[in-house]
This record gives C-alpha cells, sequence and structure tokens, in this order.
C-alpha cells in the first residue's frame, strides 16, 4: 500500500505539478517548435512519452547493474581479475553522462528501424519527431533525477526501484504531452488574433507559456496534501 | 565551396548579436530560462557552456576528415558528454555550493542545442581557428543574452544584483519574477523588444 501510494505521489508529481516543461524548462525546444498544431503536438507528446519510458528502464538498468559501487554485472566481471573487496567498491558512476547520452541516441535509432519495419502506420504518425528526441533534454533530464535517487542517497535502502523509475518516465512523458497539447491548441487560436508585429511568433508564444506556468503552479502542495489526507500525519 | 564560408572574424562577430543564439536562432532555451533567476548563475551557466562548446568544436573541427555523415551527431554528443563531464567534476570540486545550485543543468548542457548546431554548421567543415573564434563568438552572444535575462529578472525578483542590494529597502521583491512564469514573461518580453529594437533599425536603414 506505501509502496503504489509513493508511486502515486511520484506519477503526480512528474506529470502536473513539477511538470517538465512548465516547471523544470525542459524540452522547450519542441515545445515552441512543435506546438502549432494539435494533432503534431500530440504525434510529438506520444513519441517523447515512449522514448522516455524505454530510456528510463535502460538508464536505470546501467547504473543499477553496473555503474555504482557493487553493482552485481560490474563486480562479478571485475571479480574474475581483482580480490573480492576491491570488485565491489569499483564505482563508475563519473561515466553515467556519456553512457546515458549514449543509451538514448542508440535507443532513439532502435526503436525508430523497430517500428518504421513493424508499425508503419504509427510510423507515419510520430516517426518524423523520433531523431529530433534524441537532443531532446527532458529525456536526458528524466534520466538524471533517476540517476540521482540512485546515486548517492544515503540510506541504499531507499534508492529507487524499478517501478519508480518507470513511473517517473512515463508520467513525465505525460506531463510533457499535456503541457504542449495544450499549448498547441492556445496557438491555434492565437492564429485567428490580432498580435502586435513586434510580438508574433516566439515572444507571444513564451508569454503564453509564463501565464500557463503559472496555471500549473496551482497545483503546487497537492502532494503533501494527499500525504496529509491519506497517512493522517504531516 | 571554401570561398563562401564566413570567415573566422565574421564567424566571431556574428556570434555576438546579428545570429545571437538566443534571441536570433532560439537555441538553449533550456538553461536560457532555468538558471536565469540571479546573475551569478547565469554567468557560471555561460562560463560552463562557453568552455564546452570552445573544447567540442576545436576537436571537432579536428577530426571531421574522419567524420562519416550518418554517424557525426552521436560523435558529437559523445565529444560534448565527455567535456561536460570534465566541467562537472570541476565545478562540484571549486565551486560546490553552485554546482548544486545549477544541479542537473549542467549535465543537460550536453543536449544544448547551441553546441550541437555549432558543431554541425560551422566546426565540421572549417578549420581549427575558425571553429574556435566561431565558439568565442557565440559563447559571448549566449552570456550577454543570459546577462540580460537574469539582470532584469534578479533585479525585479529580489531587488538584488550579483547578491548585491541595487534597491531601496521600501521595494516589494516581485516573487513571481524568480519562479517560473517570470522566466518565460521577462524572456518574452525582452524578445518582443529586441524585434523592436531591430524594426526600427530597418526602417531608419531603409530612410538612409
Amino acid at each position: 500500500m506505501d509502496y503504489l501510494f509513493d508511486i502515486l505521489l511520484i506519477s503526480l508529481s512528474a506529470a502536473l505539478i513539477n511538470n517538465f516543461v512548465l516547471y523544470y524548462f525542459v524540452g522547450i525546444c519542441p515545445f515552441i517548435g512543435v506546438s502549432r498544431q494539435v494533432g503534431m503536438a500530440v504525434g510529438m507528446g506520444s513519441a517523447v512519452t515512449f522514448v522516455m519510458t524505454v530510456a528510463v528502464f535502460l538508464s536505470w538498468s546501467i547504473t543499477t547493474l553496473i555503474l555504482v559501487p557493487g553493482a552485481p554485472l560490474s563486480s562479478w566481471v571485475a571479480g574474475f581479475f581483482l580480490p573480492a573487496e576491491q570488485a565491489a567498491a569499483i564505482d563508475m558512476t563519473i561515466l553515467t553522462y556519456i553512457v546515458y547520452i549514449f543509451s538514448i541516441a542508440s535507443s532513439v535509432q532502435f526503436v525508430e528501424m523497430y517500428v518504421r519495419k513493424f508499425y508503419p502506420s504509427l510510423y507515419k504518425t510520430f516517426g518524423v519527431f523520433l531523431p529530433l528526441i534524441t537532443t531532446n533534454c527532458a529525456i536526458l533530464f528524466a534520466c538524471l533525477t533517476v540517476m540521482s535517487n540512485i546515486v548517492g542517497v544515503e540510506n541504499p535502502e531507499e534508492a529507487w526501484d524499478l517501478g519508480r523509475a518507470l513511473a517517473l518516465g512515463f508520467f513525465g512523458g505525460v506531463g510533457f504531452t499535456i503541457a504542449i497539447v495544450i499549448m498547441a491548441g492556445i496557438r491555434e487560436e492565437l492564429d485567428m488574433c490580432d498580435v502586435p508585429k513586434v510580438f508574433r511568433g516566439t515572444a507571444i508564444t513564451l508569454i503564453v507559456g509564463g501565464i500557463l506556468a503559472m496555471a500549473f503552479m496551482g497545483f503546487t502542495g497537492v502532494d503533501s496534501g494527499i500525504r496529509v489526507a491519506v497517512t493522517g500525519a504531516p | 565551396m571554401m570561398a563562401n564560408l564566413p570567415t573566422p572574424m565574421e564567424r566571431f562577430v556574428q556570434g555576438i548579436l546579428p545570429e545571437n543564439p538566443v534571441y536570433r536562432q532560439f537555441l538553449g532555451l533550456c538553461p536560457t530560462l532555468a538558471v536565469t533567476n540571479g546573475l551569478k548563475q547565469a554567468m557560471t551557466m555561460a562560463l560552463a557552456v562557453g568552455v564546452v562548446l570552445l573544447c567540442a568544436n576545436t576537436i571537432v573541427s579536428l577530426i571531421r576528415n574522419l567524420l562519416k555523415p550518418h554517424l557525426r551527431i552521436v560523435v558529437f554528443t559523445l565529444t560534448i558528454a565527455t567535456f561536460v563531464t570534465v566541467v562537472d567534476r570541476v565545478l562540484a570540486a571549486y565551486m560546490y555550493q553552485m554546482s548544486k545550485t545549477l544541479g542537473p543543468y549542467i549535465p543537460l548542457i550536453i543536449v544544448n542545442c547551441i553546441i550541437i548546431c555549432r558543431c554541425e554548421v560551422c566546426a565540421s567543415r572549417q578549420s581549427v581557428g575558425t571553429a574556435a573564434a566561431d565558439a568565442i563568438g557565440q559563447s559571448i552572444g549566449f552570456g550577454l543574452a543570459l546577462a540580460s535575462i537574469a539582470t532584469v529578472r534578479e533585479i525585479l525578483g529580489t531587488g538584488t544584483l550579483a547578491g548585491f542590494q541595487v534597491m531601496p529597502d521600501s521595494w516589494p521583491a516581485w516573487v513571481v519574477m524568480v519562479l517560473p512564469p517570470g522566466a518565460f514573461m521577462t524572456f518574452g518580453l525582452l524578445v518582443a523588444l529586441v524585434n523592436w529594437i531591430d524594426s526600427i533599425r530597418r526602417k531608419s536603414e531603409r530612410r538612409g
């Protein structure tokens, strides 16, 4: 029960309270570039959600199994060359950034090839956005958030397991989709409006984004409120 | 073909204002919005991006003849990731508090579009000198853009500039300026301001 509650809070926080786009400013480039039509925004959003879940899965596995000190896979391999206590102390966390970006780039490549081969209709919907996603900050940000909850946590019991990591990845993507779809809806209406000339294009989009961010700030404190309501303790 | 490409001096000047990475190309918006609630953070970020951009541009320019077209983006990102790791460790060692404040935005330099764009547009085609000049010009442009946003946000949001009090004590701090909505609005208004100045400049040029 506690575990499910934790998952619920992580999901809610990733999707709404600390929305990736409107609170952490990651994934701003597609938020401004690909938010002209609702259809395109939905395509981009679903592609990001999909890749984010895959990337978080990969980075969680790599970090827990290989990179952290005492990780099962790396200490098993090193056990052939080194005494056991030295093998268990191998710390490769300095490689995290390089490994993450490499796993994101390759997973995007594989997902693109797989989808193009086996789901041509799906590829038509969001295939064109896939190459752009490699350099999407939101994906790397999700991986880094997962990392900061595995590497350097004081109590090893509190390190995130796969379920929590996947919840963050999937619902972070959902939050991105919500933000970009709302933005696209507003921009479709905005095309009909008489916007002052200097504000046309990016400037008005940013200001609308500011108002959206203000609206999303209304969710602040919802998580602690739910925690109090469910557990009864502050 | 080489004759059409800009010279080092042109590259350097272009980066600062005419092709400013933030105001003209709208690249690297993630740090632009996220770390500009104070001038100090913004300048540290600009310096970090500048160092990574200079190193990555130089390396990419040196290996430009070895690059395979379909693998180049991967090579760019891996080069950048290496230098970002170095910068991240240096910051954590010598400016621990700052590295805590900037948090995940330092590793996010890896996917900063400015650096990948400069590697693609300039460094993978031109010599080391041009690439370095381009990197320095673009970093100065990026630093200026960050400084302009951070100055407005910090003065209005807290009444201070780089930690020093500049507004009278009676100044009511506009908390919203330090929060996410303030970032979007300040940047949106500044973009409009730049557009406006540009349109006036063009009008007077046409007349003169």
